[in-house]
């Protein structure tokens, strides 16, 4: 059984179906990345796995159990956190006290919440930030306040949306480390990215849908050559 | 953290001394009400400062608390403070009718459906005659003459609503409350029940407010729909109250409300006799230009600015 299944997702707003159809899987400890050009419903499945949106047909199973209908809170308490494409940093909170109040997910006094808070600010190489503002921090930093915020509510599985964007290359670099550590502390990922580079170097598998339906799935190699793929992204003439 | 213990103990004596000292009930009268105002903005401050779910319908839980104090009397025939236990309860049932219809809401339309609530509980209360007695009001008998078992009945209140804020805002509840005002959406994928923390604060705000209007029905001995109920003078002097002292601080809406009361009777009296009796009327005018202000140039109140105020005012170099 794997960790979370995608079975015949869809997703309509009102006439338009912006996820058709969509079936794939996670397995524990894997990162399975999500690709496909702008407006393919990458996001829209995220919100879809949130339960931002309730899903139009098909099922979502996270260990088993369908999540269909539940409430957003209660996704992230079995199991499942994510990172914002658009940033959302708790703007006038400090990095500490986001993170903190993240970590009531799982724990329940202040004491270990805060200790927890430190403990995945280092992971996260931000304890140095941990007293500024959070707004007050540059894009990179945000974008792994996001992982960290997520990370302190200790998730069997991680949606990371777009985490790599607007990086600079030292910043990719670290990004990419920092996934590699996330994904050897056992926690499985699904990554929606546009970076090659990035989804090159950490997915065990990809999934590549465009205009909301699958077109490929496999290893890096296999979808990087497949011709669907190229067709999405590079137009018919290149293919 | 010696000095501010000292600051508080100090703060404190001169607190219960007050009316021992100053023997004049006027002023005894004005500290009480400056005091009513502390636990009603810093209610308030809860849940819009904190909470970030700003409410123009404060005088909903006010109102409510005034009348179950009142109606103690005229209706069950008991003493109106049983009104301080009922009526936090029963602005609390207010307050979960009010979560209930206005959270489904955010941001401004949040607000706006405050305002509408509190104009509605407004026309109840004038209307329900049978109940409330309309227009005319309830007027019950003072229990004591003297100022003094009020003034300290409300400055324990005052003093307990302060603490209990401030025991909430360190806790979880405290870092779920901040997080839903910067964020909600995010605050749900962090796992908050938004709904659920939104309501607690929503409850423990209306608690106060309700407990403060019962103590009014006591001291004043006399309400009507148009005072407790009032747009004017209830649930836009908590905002005043809130946003001149400091939104989000927990003294803010402290000082805010000995400011607003202060000015408020300065100009009920036109300046202590001083002025031409006309201006009294300008005392709206005055709170308008007086936001305006506050908003331009200290944007987090007198305490949140309070560094600001300092550079500018003493002419202290800040801190280097």
């Amino acid at each position: 059984m794997a960790l979370l299944e995608i079975q015949n997702l869809t997703k309509s707003f009102r006439g338009l179906t912006a996820v058709n159809n969509v079936s794939f899987e996670v397995n524990e400890g894997e990162i399975v990345s999500l690709i496909g050009p702008n407006g393919a419903g990458k996001t829209t499945i995220f919100n879809c796995i949130n339960q931002f949106f309730p899903i139009t047909s098909g099922d979502i199973r996270f260990q088993g159990k369908s999540i269909k209908g539940m409430k957003t809170w209660q996704i992230c308490k079995l199991g499942i956190g994510r990172t914002f494409q658009v940033v959302k940093p708790l703007a006038r909170m400090t990095v500490m006290d986001n993170v903190t109040a993240s970590s009531f997910c799982r724990v329940k006094s202040i004491a270990e919440a805060r200790a927890q808070a430190e403990r995945v600010l280092e992971f996260c190489n931000l304890i140095s930030e941990k007293d500024k503002l959070a707004r007050s921090l540059p894009i990179g930093g945000r974008k792994r306040l996001e992982i960290a915020r997520a990370l302190a509510t200790q998730p069997k599985l991680l949606l990371l949306d777009e985490t790599a964007a607007g990086l600079n290359p030292s910043e990719l670099d670290e990004a990419i480390e920092l996934i590699r550590k996330i994904k050897q502390s056992g926690t499985a990922i699904l990554v929606v990215e546009h970076i090659m580079k990035v989804i090159m170097s950490i997915s065990d598998r990809i999934h590549a849908i465009s205009f909301g339906q699958t077109i490929a799935e496999g290893t890096p190699e296999e979808v990087a050559n497949n011709k669907a793929v190229i067709e999405a992204y590079l137009g018919e003439e290149n293919a | 953290m010696q000095k501010k213990n000292i600051a508080s103990i100090v703060a404190l004596v001169i607190a219960i001394a007050f009316p021992l000292v100053v023997r004049s009930s006027y002023y005894q009268h004005l500290v009480i009400i400056s005091l009513m105002w502390v636990i009603i903005g810093s209610s308030w401050n809860l849940l819009a400062g904190y909470t970030g779910q700003v409410s123009f319908g404060h005088a909903i839980f006010f109102g409510v608390g005034a009348y179950t104090a009142g109606l103690c009397v005229t209706q069950l025939g008991i003493s109106a403070w049983w009104g301080m236990l009922f009526g936090g309860l029963t602005a609390m049932l207010a307050g979960l009718f009010v979560g209930w219809v206005c959270f489904r809401l955010r941001g401004p339309y949040f607000a706006l459906a405050t305002l509408a609530g509190g104009e509605i509980f407004r026309l109840i209360a004038t209307n329900w005659e049978s109940l409330t007695e309309g227009m005319v009001g309830i007027l019950i008998i003072q229990t004591f003459k003297s100022k003094l078992p009020y003034y300290y009945i409300v400055l324990v209140l005052a003093l307990s609503c302060i603490l209990v804020i401030r025991l909430i805002m360190k806790s979880k509840w405290g870092y779920y409350f901040v997080s839903i005002r910067e964020d909600q959406d995010a605050a749900e994928s962090l796992g908050i029940n938004t709904t659920l923390y939104k309501n607690i604060s929503l409850l423990v705000s209306s608690f106060f407010t309700g407990m403060a209007g019962a103590f009014y029905m006591n001291y004043m001995a006399f309400i009507d729909p148009e005072v407790v109920f009032s747009l004017h003078f209830i649930s836009i002097m908590a905002i005043l109250v809130g946003i001149v002292g400091g939104v989000a601080t927990i003294w803010g809406p402290a000082v805010g409300a000995f400011i607003m009361v202060g000015l408020q009777e300065t100009f009920r009296s036109s300046f202590f006799g001083l002025a031409p009796e006309w201006i009294s009327q300008a005392h709206a005018l005055a709170f308008g230009l007086l936001v305006i202000f506050v908003i331009m140039y200290l944007p987090n109140g007198v305490v949140g600015d309070w560094q600001k105020i300092k550079r500018y005012v003493f002419r202290v170099k800040p801190a280097a």
